[in-house]
């Protein structure tokens, strides 16, 4: 009993890993194997560490009650605006300029936080005004033009691979490897191997309920293989991605905050159910406060990635990036009145929006087709789940065809 | 004898895994009162959802012979065409539009086909209003008037649909005594008008008070029909029905072991929050002590939730003024997690409204107030997280097969018995309990008796508000009569006490405010 309603609340992520899945072999098919080519997973891995970043934050946001951000792309522009002005225009140091970046990060986020939770504007309607005025501020630091480029140190963050101990990696069954990685790729394995086994042997010894040994097997398997499979093809390239360590910090420290924090709990509540939460003794206002001071904090970090990734502070930078955020938690799982969704959740829908992105790209699809299929699959991810669920009325839907 | 005006046959109906009506049979007689008992969960709210057509025709076995002739109703709309008309526990209104427009409400008055005459709605509107005798503006909005208007607009809506047969669930559970009487009353008085209807209660005495047949339902069958003329309809019959046993009481006994005095609340003051100038309590005394169940009395609107929930950290009101002490010394309570820590814990009356996660799992509702008891410097420890869930919901009897259930899925017992768990959890010296049993069945009414006295027991003080004076009659120590903002009396609950004393304190103090 208790195994069948763990996996029925994983299912909606379950489905999501599955269509994933598909789409990849879809595309892997499609593009003839140029899909999981070791050059184009670093591309992949780069091109959407921003939607990532900002489905971290997003998805505490919507956790709280469905609440968007839709400032995060104008905070994104911003962020990088004030990275070109500190880095090129004035040439100061690039990493005292990332720490005012981020800064200013939480200075907008406490900005808009203050006006969400201790005024009580809606925040769609505060961060609306955020995304203006942001923007704007852009435009204005940045005279509307771009500044371009920044240097070597700065770009690293973005485009650069963690440079190989072994000058020139290792050649093992006929191909060049990067060393780091690979040993990097074994060591996750190995340490996920044995945080399961503390993990068990704790349990054990405290008289806890523990996870029955096939499915933790099988999910433990798969999950190495996984994590060896991509880091065997980014050795065959030019190793690990910089950007890819900010990411797995990010994804860990987010989703130990949600899943194992008091602090996680009391978001879950305060979209559950927020006068019971007030009641209960959560301080919703400042909950609120801390979600939207830290998405703008993930916004600046993002901001700092991109303008890297561009190689230039753009008046442009981030336009519609709070939909890719948003679309992304809510195919990962999360619901639209808050209270359930999760990081992996919000991670799978970012994968499966970043993949749609690269393989249609690949095959020469245009921007303009891409944004049709991906509006699409966003709809048919959320009606999967609607209709999946059993107390759907099936009836009233055809009862509606017969009507008309 | 006169003319059924409702058969129902052989009723049956599965949802997956469980058999809620099995071969229920019911006769409605023309121009009757009908009350329809049982337990919670006993199937009653699922026949009359048969009835209605919520759950439509071929989703059950078995026949509705309604006014002489077979019915199949696709949908409400089928049903409400014929004249039966069911008004929910929950009502279904409408807060921010008017009267007259909740009334007609999907049976809007048109012009034309799709064009609303506004003229017509609100005059037939303020016809159906006298027959009610609810003397409000149509044009109010349902936001501005109280649970027991709302609850007559509800019936006025029926009227406006031309009721034949009218269904009301659970109708009083959120009205004061004299607001239900008045209510029961109006059923009294549509029967001369040809209105039939069907109630469903918990409260035995009203049903004993004005319906002249009883059909008890239990686990999905029926057991039996009463009929005021020929058999005895006395409350204890009754409840023999339902559970299928004598209640000889229904009031478990606890030994009393008062101690020391733990809560003293002294001359507190509190202001409506959003009209600042009305007082909604008026410099209240009250005193607690260890072990003692003290019961507040008073009508909707005495000020008895807002007395708790201003001492529970503030939770309510403005301007609050007064002196709190704790044990005997002062104490300060800003905020509700500083209260919590204090060991003081309000358990709500609206527990789907303002107390548990519906949507979230058993362990995590029970954990939720207190989750430093659960974690260390901020982390979760989810297994032990889970022992204590499965603790406290083996303690207070929750019947649920798991711990990871979503409140949501639980019945309206089990729910109040997991807000239950959740307080206790917190570890309080004092409860303040706001309506512990409503829309409680009876067997777990008596659990949640049982759960008071061992709290009592350990030595702990509960404070309890109550709407149903022989609750508090059978469980408090003391009695406070509250009306209007003040205590108007103190009473010993010596076994002397009784209902009609209560109500007499009330009914003084409020015609002295009249005069």
């Amino acid at each position: 009993m208790k195994k069948k309603s763990l996996m029925k609340g994983n299912m909606r992520e379950m489905s999501m890993l599955i269509a994933l899945v598909i789409i990849i072999v879809l595309f892997t098919i499609l593009t003839k194997g140029i899909l999981l080519r070791p050059m184009n997973i670093a591309n992949l891995i780069n091109q959407n560490a921003y939607v990532v970043i900002l489905a971290c934050g997003m998805l505490l946001c919507i956790l709280t009650g469905g609440n968007i951000d839709l400032s995060v792309g104008s905070t994104v522009a911003l962020v990088g605006a004030f990275a070109g002005t500190f880095i090129i225009t004035w040439g100061w140091n690039p990493y005292l300029s990332i720490v005012l970046c981020l800064l200013i990060g939480i200075g907008l986020g406490a900005w808009q936080g203050f006006w969400i939770a201790y005024v009580g504007i809606p925040p769609f309607i505060c961060t609306l005004s955020g995304m203006l005025v942001f923007r704007g501020i852009t435009l204005l630091i940045l005279n509307g033009l771009t500044l371009a480029p920044f240097p070597a140190a700065y770009t690293q963050l973005s485009t650069g691979f963690i440079p190989d101990i072994a000058p020139d990696g290792i050649t093992l069954f006929g191909t060049k490897l990067n060393l780091l990685c690979l040993l990097v790729g074994v060591a996750i394995a190995v340490a996920y191997v044995a945080l399961q086994i503390k993990n068990n042997a704790t349990r054990k010894k405290k008289g806890y309920e523990t996870e029955p040994l096939p499915s933790l097997l099988i999910k433990t398997v798969i999950i190495c293989a996984a994590v060896i499979a991509v880091f065997w093809k980014l050795a065959q390239h030019k190793g690990i991605p910089t950007v890819l360590i900010i990411l797995g910090i990010l994804l860990l420290v987010y989703n130990f905050i949600t899943q194992k924090t008091v602090m996680g709990r009391h978001l879950y509540a305060i979209g559950g159910n927020k006068k019971a939460a007030e009641l209960s003794g959560v301080k919703t206002k400042k909950m609120m406060f801390l979600a939207y001071t830290n998405m703008s904090f993930i916004a600046a970090i993002a901001g700092l990635v991109f303008a890297a990734r561009l190689n230039s502070a753009s008046p442009v930078a981030g336009q519609s990036f709070e939909m890719d955020a948003i679309a992304s938690c809510f195919i990962g799982g999360a619901s639209a009145y808050g209270g359930t969704g999760t990081i992996g959740g919000a991670l799978i829908g970012a994968l499966i929006m970043g993949t749609l992105n690269n393989g249609m790209s690949i095959m020469g699809i245009s921007s303009n087709t891409q944004q049709v299929v991906k509006g699409l699959v966003l709809l048919i991810a959320v009606a999967i789940d609607v209709l999946g669920k059993k107390n759907f009325n099936w009836k009233s839907l055809l009862n509606l065809g017969k009507k008309a | 004898m006169g003319k059924n005006i409702l058969e129902m046959r052989n009723i049956t109906k599965v949802f997956p895994g469980v058999k809620a009506l099995d071969q229920v049979n019911i006769e409605v007689e023309e121009g009757e009162i009908h009350a329809l008992c049982g337990e919670n969960g006993a199937g009653k709210s699922t026949l009359m959802k048969v009835l209605s057509g919520i759950h439509p025709y071929g989703t059950y076995e078995g026949d509705i012979i309604y006014q002489g002739e077979e019915c199949r109703f696709r949908n409400i709309k089928d049903s409400e065409r014929k004249g039966i008309v069911i008004i929910h526990q929950e009502l279904a209104l409408v807060p921010y539009l008017s009267i007259a427009e909740n009334m007609f409400l999907g049976n809007e008055q048109q012009k034309r086909r799709g064009v609303v005459d506004w003229d017509k709605t609100y005059s037939t509107c303020s016809k159906y209003l006298e027959m009610v005798g609810l003397h409000e503006n149509p044009r109010t909005l349902i936001k501005d008037i109280g649970v027991g208007k709302q609850q007559l607009v509800e019936i006025a809506k029926a009227l406006a649909k031309n009721v034949k047969l009218l269904i009301l669930d659970e109708p009083t559970s959120s009205l004061n005594e004299q607001d239900a009487k008045n209510l029961l009353d109006m059923l009294i008085r549509f029967k001369g008008q040809g209105i039939t209807s069907i109630l469903i209660s918990h409260k035995l005495n009203e049903i004993s008070y004005c319906s002249d047949k009883i059909t008890i339902i239990r686990d999905g069958h029926t057991i039996e029909t009463l009929d005021k003329a020929v058999d005895d309809i006395s409350e204890s019959r009754i409840i023999k029905g339902m559970v299928g046993r004598e209640m000889t009481n229904r009031f478990p006994q606890r030994e009393h072991h008062i101690g020391d005095v733990s809560l003293e609340i002294r001359n507190w003051n509190v202001y409506h929050p959003q009209f600042t100038e009305r007082k909604v309590v008026d410099n209240v005394s009250i005193t607690l002590r260890k072990g003692e169940v003290v019961g507040i009395s008073g009508l909707i609107g005495a000020g008895r939730t807002e007395l708790c929930m201003s001492v529970f950290g503030r939770a309510y009101g403005n301007r609050i003024s007064g002196e709190l002490l704790l044990d005997g010394k002062p104490i300060q309570l800003h905020d509700i997690p500083t209260a919590i820590r204090h060991g003081i814990m309000y358990v709500t009356e609206d527990r789907k409204g303002d107390g548990l996660i519906v949507s979230d799992s058993i362990k995590h509702n029970i954990s939720l107030a207190r989750p430093a008891f659960i974690s260390s410097r901020g982390v979760i420890d989810q297994d032990l997280e889970a022992i204590k869930g499965k603790e406290f919901s083996q303690e207070l009897g929750v019947k649920t097969p798991t711990i990871e259930q979503l409140v949501g899925n639980l019945s309206g017992g089990n729910q109040q018995k997991v807000l239950l768990a959740k307080s206790l959890f917190a570890e309080p010296d004092i409860l303040m309990l706001d309506e512990p049993t409503r829309g409680v069945d009876v067997g777990a009414k008596y659990e949640i008796y049982e759960i008071i006295n061992k709290m009592v027991g350990d030595g702990k003080s509960v404070l309890m508000i109550s709407s149903e004076l022989p609750e508090l009659l059978g469980m408090a120590d003391r009695i406070y009569v509250m009306n209007e903002g003040h205590v108007v009396a103190e009473l010993q609950n010596d076994g002397t006490v009784t209902q009609e004393e209560i109500m007499g304190y009330i009914l003084r103090d409020s015609n002295r405010n009249i005069q």
